[in-house]
Order: C-alpha cells, then sequence, then structure tokens
C-alpha cells in the first residue's frame, strides 16, 4: 500500500515544510517593540504631583513672591553673599594648600612626620565643624593672651586673643584646618592612583623629583582629585552657613537678621535658598570645565565640543562610533 | 674577505678600551628573597646583549639596577666608569643624593614592558618632554628632534595621537623614541615585547634591529629567542640569580653546555 510510504506529519504543516533541526525563515526588522504600561503610569503620578507643586508655589499666599524678589537683588543680601564666597574661598584655599601639605606629610617616608600629618587627619575629621567653629571663638576662654618669642623664654609680641580672632578669623580658622584634613585624604587619594610606571619611566629618563611630581603625577592626579574636590567646594559654600552662629554676617546671617524684624521668614529664606542655588550652580559648572581640561588622554574619543559638554548631551551615536572605528582601524 | 655578514653590529670599540658597563658580584634581596647572587657582567661600547631567562631569575631587576631603580645591596655596577647609586670618599662608599642619581640616568635610556606612556600627553609631547624639562632644550629644536625620532620608528603620521589612541607596538615604539631622545648611551630594555599580541612583536622588534644596527649599545632582557639569535652579538642565560651561561648566539641557543639552559630553550623549539 502506497500510505505507509507517506511520512508522518508532526504539529502544523508549516513545519512539516522543513526538515527536522532547520530553522524557518524569519526577518526580525519591523518587530513590535515591548509596551511599559509601568512606566506610562509613573509618568502620569509624577505629572499630577508635578502640578499638585506648581498649583502650590503659585497659589500659597504665604510665600510672599513679591517681596522675595525685592529682596532678591537688595544690597544688604549683597553683602551677605560677599562674606558667603569671600569665606568660601579662603577657607577653601587654605584647606588645599594644607591639605597637599598634609597629604605629601603623609606619604613622607619619616615616621614622625606621617604619624603627626595622620593625627591631624583624625583630629580634624573627627570633631564636628560646628564644634571647631565655637571652639575658635571662644578661644579666649582658654588662652587669654598669645604671644610670640623663643619656647619657654622671652616673648617678642603679645595680644589679647579677643582683639586677634575675630568672628571672621574664627571662621577662617575653623573651617579652613577642617577642610585640609579632608583635602589631604583627597589628595592623597590621587596621588596613590597614579600608575607607579610613571614614576619609573619619569625616573629613567633623568627626571628630578619636583619635576616629576608638577609634570607627571600631578597631571594624572587631579583626574581623581578634581571631581571630589569640586564637592568639597560646593559642601564648604553651604558650611559657610554655619558662621551664623558665631554672628558673621554670611547670607544666611543677613536674611535672619532681616526676618528677625519684619517676620518676613520664609520668603527671605526663600531668597537665601536661590542665592546658594545659583552659587552652587556656577561652581558646578566651573569643575566641568576644568575635568574636561584634565581628561586630556583619558578615552578613546574625541573630545566632545563646548556647547554640547557644557548643556550635559551625549555626542550622538552615529559619530561616536565614527570615531571608534577610524581610530580601530588605525 | 666579509665576515659574518650575517651580523652587522658588534662592538665598535678595541678590547684596549674600557668596557661600557661593568658589573661586579651584584647581589640584592628583598626581604627575605636574593634575586642577585652574584652577577658579574660586562658590556662593550656597542655591544647588543640578551639576557634570556626563566621568570622570576633576576633579570628584569638586574637590568633596573643598572639605573638605579632598584638599588643594590652588595657588589658594583659601573657604566662608562662611572659608579652607578655610590661614590667613593675619604676611603668609605657613600650614597649618592637623588640629585645625583637622577643625572646619572640621563646617558641611561630604558624601555618597559608596559611602555610607561605619559597618558595626558601626546606622542610627540611623550617624546618632547625629558630633552625640554631635564636638558633645557628649546621648544622648537625638541619638536623637531622629536619628530624625526617618530619618523625613525614609522609613527610620523601619529605625533598627535594620545597613548590610548595607539595600539601596544605602536605605544611601544614612541616609548623608544622617548627614550632615545635624550641621545642615551646605554639603552635598557626590559621585556619590550612581553605584553604586545603576537602580530605586533615583529614591529617593536624591527625598531630595536634598526638601533642595534647603528651601533647602539643595548642590554635586552626578552623571551624572543629569534630576535637574541638575529640581533645579539652576546646572550646571556640567568637562573636563580645568577649568570648560568655566556656567550656567542649560536653557541648558546644552538649548542647550550648547562642543563638548565638547555631545559629552558626546549620549550622555543
Amino acid at each position: 500500500m502506497s500510505t505507509t510510504h507517506h511520512p508522518t506529519v508532526r504539529g502544523d504543516a508549516s513545519e512539516a515544510e522543513h526538515p527536522p533541526g532547520a530553522v524557518p525563515a524569519v526577518d526580525v526588522a519591523g518587530a513590535a517593540p515591548v509596551r511599559h504600561p509601568l512606566r506610562w503610569l509613573s509618568v502620569l503620578i509624577l505629572a499630577v504631583l508635578g502640578t499638585q507643586l506648581g498649583h502650590f508655589l503659585v497659589t500659597n499666599p504665604h510665600f510672599e513672591w513679591g517681596t522675595v524678589g525685592s529682596y532678591l537683588g537688595a544690597q544688604v543680601i549683597g553683602q551677605g553673599i560677599a562674606t558667603t564666597v569671600e569665606l568660601t574661598a579662603i577657607a577653601m584655599l587654605i584647606g588645599i594648600a594644607g591639605g597637599v601639605l598634609v597629604a605629601v606629610g603623609r606619604m613622607s617616608d619619616n615616621r614622625v612626620l606621617s604619624s603627626v600629618c595622620g593625627a591631624y587627619v583624625w583630629f580634624f575629621r573627627g570633631v564636628p565643624v560646628l564644634v571647631q567653629l565655637v571652639f575658635w571663638y571662644n578661644l579666649s576662654a582658654l588662652l587669654p593672651r598669645i604671644s610670640f618669642g623663643i619656647p619657654f623664654g622671652p616673648e617678642f609680641a603679645s595680644w589679647h586673643t579677643n582683639a586677634l580672632i575675630t568672628p571672621l578669623l574664627a571662621a577662617i580658622l575653623g573651617l579652613g584646618l577642617n577642610e585640609a584634613a579632608y583635602m589631604a585624604e583627597i589628595v592623597r587619594g590621587g596621588l596613590l592612583g597614579v600608575d607607579p610606571g610613571q614614576t619609573e619611566a619619569a625616573s629613567a629618563l633623568g627626571m628630578g623629583r619636583a619635576r616629576l611630581l608638577r609634570r607627571v603625577i600631578l597631571p594624572q592626579a587631579m583626574r581623581f582629585i578634581i571631581p571630589p574636590t569640586g564637592s568639597q567646594v560646593i559642601n564648604m559654600l553651604k558650611a559657610t552657613s554655619l558662621v551664623s552662629v558665631i554672628a558673621l554676617a554670611d547670607l544666611l546671617y543677613t536674611v535672619q537678621s532681616i526676618y528677625n524684624r519684619t517676620f518676613e521668614t520664609i520668603p527671605l529664606l526663600i531668597v537665601a535658598c536661590l542665592w546658594y542655588l545659583i552659587m552652587t550652580s556656577v561652581l558646578y559648572v566651573g569643575q566641568s570645565f576644568i575635568e574636561r581640561h584634565y581628561a586630556r588622554g583619558a578615552t578613546r574619543h574625541a573630545p566632545q565640543s563646548f556647547w554640547s559638554f557644557a548643556l550635559f548631551r551625549r555626542a550622538p551615536a552615529a559619530e561616536r562610533d565614527a570615531t571608534v572605528s577610524k581610530e580601530e582601524t588605525r | 674577505m666579509i665576515q659574518d655578514t650575517s651580523r652587522p653590529t658588534g662592538p665598535k670599540d678595541t678590547p684596549a678600551d674600557p668596557p661600557m658597563v661593568v658589573a661586579r658580584h651584584v647581589r640584592k634581596r628583598f626581604g627575605h628573597l636574593e634575586v642577585l647572587r652574584g652577577i658579574d657582567l660586562e658590556v662593550r661600547r656597542g655591544e647588543v646583549v640578551v639576557i634570556l631567562g626563566p621568570s622570576g631569575s633576576g633579570k628584569s631587576t638586574f637590568l633596573r639596577c643598572i639605573n638605579h631603580l632598584e638599588r643594590i645591596d652588595a657588589g658594583s655596577i659601573h657604566v662608562e666608569g662611572q659608579l652607578i647609586g655610590f661614590r667613593q670618599a675619604g676611603g668609605r662608599v657613600h650614597h649618592l643624593r637623588p640629585r645625583e642619581i637622577t643625572r646619572q640616568r640621563r646617558d641611561i635610556g630604558m624601555v618597559f614592558q608596559h611602555f610607561n606612556l605619559f597618558p595626558h600627553q601626546t606622542a610627540l609631547e611623550n617624546v618632547m618632554e625629558a630633552p625640554t624639562g631635564v636638558l633645557r632644550v628649546p621648544k622648537a629644536e625638541a619638536r623637531k628632534a622629536a619628530t624625526q625620532l617618530l619618523t625613525r620608528v614609522g609613527l610620523a603620521d601619529k605625533a598627535a595621537c594620545y597613548p590610548r589612541q595607539l595600539s601596544g607596538g605602536q605605544q611601544q615604539r614612541v616609548a623608544i623614541a622617548r627614550a632615545l631622545a635624550m641621545e642615551p648611551k646605554l639603552m635598557l630594555f626590559d621585556e619590550p615585547t612581553s605584553a604586545l599580541d603576537p602580530e605586533l612583536v615583529g614591529e617593536v622588534l624591527a625598531s630595536m634591529r634598526d638601533l642595534a644596527r647603528e651601533g647602539l649599545t643595548m642590554l635586552v632582557v626578552t623571551h624572543e629567542v629569534g630576535f637574541a639569535k638575529e640581533v645579539a652579538d652576546r646572550v646571556v642565560f640567568m637562573d636563580g640569580g645568577q649568570i648560568l651561561e655566556s656567550g656567542r648566539p649560536q653557541d648558546v641557543l644552538d649548542n647550550p653546555t648547562h642543563p638548565r639552559t638547555r631545559a629552558f630553550l626546549r620549550r622555543f623549539l
């Protein structure tokens, strides 16, 4: 009988057309994308919350936006900002210079020096900066007079501590010395992050230690040092608001002294918030430019253009691929 | 009559001249591990000496002692008659100051296994760095010399590239150009091809072969037996911190006398 010669039919007809083990012809072009209903739900929820926030900001009369506007550019606020900026800059300079010294000291072969620098970091990182500020401010209670002379010998000059340690100096000392401890660890981490082979190569070329540090190690360490230093500067700008406790007229102290008189508490705090945000934004953009400078040679990609970088845009995918393939064919 | 056409290099001095490198009874230990146990070696001007040996035999350490990247514990190393890392005064030997050690290293070039190019500088800047910074050569002059050196290693078109944009073989050739920029009297090569893909080894060896032909004094630590056979004037076999065998490449490589040398070379046949 002929039926005995028919192949056994398994499954549907299309499968039967192929010999066993073969793959059906499929083209994945134009495939339907996966749906994300939860994404749409979350967007909806955020939109409702955002609208609510906007409504709250516009309709709540206690914000007193008019008052905010009138104080935002006021001269007295400007003086407070100037003090905040000045204090940030000086304390940060002390912090960076002191940090480099302490970091190099900690990495020294001299055991005594490295232990003393280690103890410095331990102490200043361990005590809250607010306590340090109040301590410096009240130094006269511990040490009524400060004198300059030969240790345990005659004095050449001496001052009343209260006359010498003004609120500004107390703030600079408190913030700067504390910052130096943090910067020391950041700088040390950066120096340790550079491949020891770099030191060897530079030494083998006959470079002296100072040149080696300046031309080879530091430019590479900066890539590790800049990002945490940037957040330290932003932290410092905000930490200066602590000095209002020792009656130094920074931005926060200035708005406090105004609203203590006028009771426009919320609008003035908003003025302070806006100015802190403006200042930290400027710092953030500045940091990005410095990082870009020290990223030379760090990636295989050509550097991004000025504005696409400043606006946090990524290079278009096609352009990126072109750069890579061009480099790989070299 | 032309002798030995396969060997265009060879010592450029007469046997009466003092050797360029003289190592005597050099000893070095790291903690409890004695890595160099009395090395004696002389390298004459213009000679190419290849040091072979298994990993951990102390060959790289010995090379690093010659420019004082490692401080030797005993013995002495002289380069061009100058005691390396120490000085004699008043019947005693004193350590040199860092500045004096730095001065001695200027005349000794070194090429590393991992290239160690400065990643933040372009190929051209890498080559210019030491001449402008250490020797105070004017920028324009250094740039010209650096461009010539890059041309010499076949990388004139890569002058503006950063090391990360170059292949391993290209990076190593830039590193060779960088070392040559100081016009060294002696070049040390520490496994210059060990970190490279097999297909990139050839271009680096070709650059080194050119240098050997030009009469540069070279001390090369490598695993490239073929290179040793072709370019070396002398092959030294080290194991366990000692020199076991030393001689003409055809003698050491083809008819090794020491069983350790034989066992080591068998792997390359």
